[in-house]
């Protein structure tokens, strides 16, 4: 790694930004925090549905299948025997499962691993369909993850999920495995990994006839993808504490794909700028379904509103920014900088 | 170096090319040209490995005095290593990679970085304006540029067997003299070169060898000179 300018800055700013929210507690109530760290976890899905469908082209839908995995993994890993013994009502746990005890940072790589190899088998027959059929079909085995949790009551406890799991994720762990994810992403996509997955996303008969195996990188970016999407499953679960196969559907893709989308397809600061500025909007409009009260009518509370406002801002994004807040591009030092002289003179 | 025997190509029901036969020489130019859907495209396809529907032989003989090799059924991929580079049709450069990058990919095959850099200087001193280019991204040149950033690209690879499929698509005159020139000098740099072509003037006038194709056999072949005085050519292709 070349030591200038832009690395120190980055390093400088994620090393304060840390700082700042180590002590957040003093100056942040318990709900911010809790949306803090929410906006984490959802860059750190973002970002790995970003290298997936952004950087590779690949449509895949199946984004809340990992994460169920991910999330599933982990919660069996922290959860102590004795806890575990008692809320398996419907069929007492099975073995390994319930011999597992983990500390957490290794219950969050063994959530991405297992995502990963999971995902390494649904892509190989997968992988072999393009675009709309590709999306279709990696729905159909995000809903398979699903019922298989739900029907393996053994070692998921079924329909009735998982319920106080430990919450090791505070907002510096999230932060932690949000910088990992986009440490590691950023290495790989702007390397020459990077040139070949967006060479594969544009053409791929150039790149077959330039020697490139363009079925091998598709199945290594979409394991890539599952592994940091098995993370933020892990880190969600441990978050909300509770989990059960419901959460997983198709709106859970559908969420992460908006955050993708809004933040622009192939930019990974894009991703970030996406994920939080939905999560806060989505906890803000909240206030739309709370009664009103304009001083002379009073407004009741309708309740799903927040989202009818949320598909309106959607649809304007859509209409006027469609490759998103970024495009390809990415904020960088240089980018920002030459902002600023160029707004100074 | 290339002998194709008895070539079939099938998409669905039909056959676009229909025993077709064929020999390059190693050293040489060799053109196929014909009107659109006689088959051009389809051969080179399938010398490529893009086509999977084929039947008949296709031999290659990397060096003069190697024992043949048989390019059936073999991935596309794995022609760049067996010394076959394509330059599609279309062109398609990567847009949102730098020329530099895009002729970095070409060389995606091979390692030795030495070996890259000196090829990549050379594909300059064949192009200058992409060196001129080199920091700009590929969706921002002109058409004649990205077509010789298609070229260099696949002259990345270190190839002996060059496939240059419709170089001269879109072009203005003077840019597909510019480029027929250079595809010249790329053949006395000891390239062997097949090339599809429509433009068949162009094409027959740097051309040691051509075969005309319609509907998916050849009608006719000979050395390129050969063929612009022969009258049926002319009234077919030339304009009379």
């Amino acid at each position: 790694m070349r030591f200038d300018r832009n690395t120190f800055l980055t390093l400088a700013a994620m090393l304060v930004f840390g700082l700042i929210l180590w002590q957040s507690e003093k100056f942040l109530g318990d709900y911010q925090i809790y949306i803090a760290k929410l906006i984490f976890i959802n860059i750190i899905l973002a970002l790995s549905l970003n290298l997936i469908y952004g950087f590779t082209g690949l449509f895949s839908l199946g984004h809340a299948g990992f994460i169920a995995i991910g999330a599933y993994v982990a919660a069996i890993c922290i959860l102590p025997q004795a806890q575990k013994e008692m809320m398996w009502i419907l069929e007492p746990i099975a073995w390994p499962a319930s011999h597992i005890f983990t500390p957490f940072w290794v219950a969050v790589l063994g959530a991405g691993l297992f995502a990963g190899i999971f995902a390494f088998f649904i892509a190989v027959p997968v992988l072999k369909l393009g675009d709309d059929y590709l999306g279709m079909a990696t729905l159909a085995f995000a809903e398979i993850i699903r019922v298989l949790i739900v029907n393996a009551t053994p070692i998921t406890n079924g329909s009735l999920g998982i319920k106080g799991i430990p919450n090791h994720s505070t907002l510096i762990v999230c932060y932690i495995w949000a910088l990992f994810t986009l440490v590691i992403l950023a290495r790989l996509c702007y390397s020459n990994f990077g040139n070949i997955l967006r060479c594969i996303r544009d053409n791929e008969i150039a790149a077959s006839v330039m020697g490139i195996n363009v079925f091998h990188y598709k199945v290594l970016s979409f394991c890539v993808g599952a592994f940091f999407a098995g993370i933020g499953g892990a880190l969600l679960g441990s978050h909300l504490s509770t989990i059960d196969p419901k959460m997983f559907n198709f709106l859970l893709t559908f969420n992460v794909l908006m955050f993708v989308v809004t933040g622009g397809l192939g930019s990974l600061t894009g991703s970030i700028l996406g994920a939080t500025i939905i999560t806060i909007l989505l906890e803000w409009l909240r206030a739309l379904e709370e009664p009103m009260n304009l001083g002379f009518i009073e407004l009741p509370g309708i309740p799903g509103m927040r989202m009818v406002v949320f598909s309106v801002v959607l649809l304007a994004i859509i209409l006027k920014r469609r490759e998103g807040i970024m495009g390809t591009r990415e904020l960088t030092w240089n980018r920002i900088f030459a902002f600023f002289s160029r707004h100074k003179a | 170096m290339l002998e194709i025997k008895d070539l079939y190509v099938r998409y669905g029901g039909i056959e676009a090319v229909q025993g077709v036969s064929m020999s390059i020489p190693h050293g040489s130019i060799v053109t196929l040209i014909g009107a659109n859907g006689a088959g051009k495209s389809s051969i080179i396809r399938s010398v490529a490995g893009l086509n999977k529907t084929i039947s008949g032989q296709i031999q290659f003989r990397r060096h003069v005095g190697d024992e043949p090799v048989s390019l059936m059924g073999l991935k596309p991929e794995s022609m760049v290593l067996n010394g076959i580079a394509l330059s599609p049709e279309g062109r398609r450069i990567l847009p949102h990679l730098t020329v530099r990058e895009n002729l970095a990919l070409g060389a995606y095959s091979r390692s030795n970085k030495k070996e890259i850099e000196d090829d990549m200087e050379w594909v300059y001193s064949l192009f200058p304006r992409l060196k001129e280019r080199s920091w700009q991204k590929g969706g921002t040149l002109s058409g004649g540029e990205q077509q010789m950033l298609a070229v260099g690209r696949a002259l990345m690879s270190r190839p002996d067997l060059l496939m240059l499929d419709e170089p001269s698509l879109g072009l203005a005159p003077l840019l597909v003299k510019e480029i027929f020139a250079i595809i010249r000098k790329i053949n006395e740099d000891g390239k062997t070169v097949l090339l599809v072509e429509q433009n068949a003037y162009a094409a027959l006038s740097i051309a040691n060898f051509a075969y005309i194709l319609e509907v998916g056999r050849v009608v006719l072949s000979g050395p390129g000179r050969e063929l612009l005085e022969n009258p049926k050519v002319k009234e077919a292709y030339l304009g009379g």
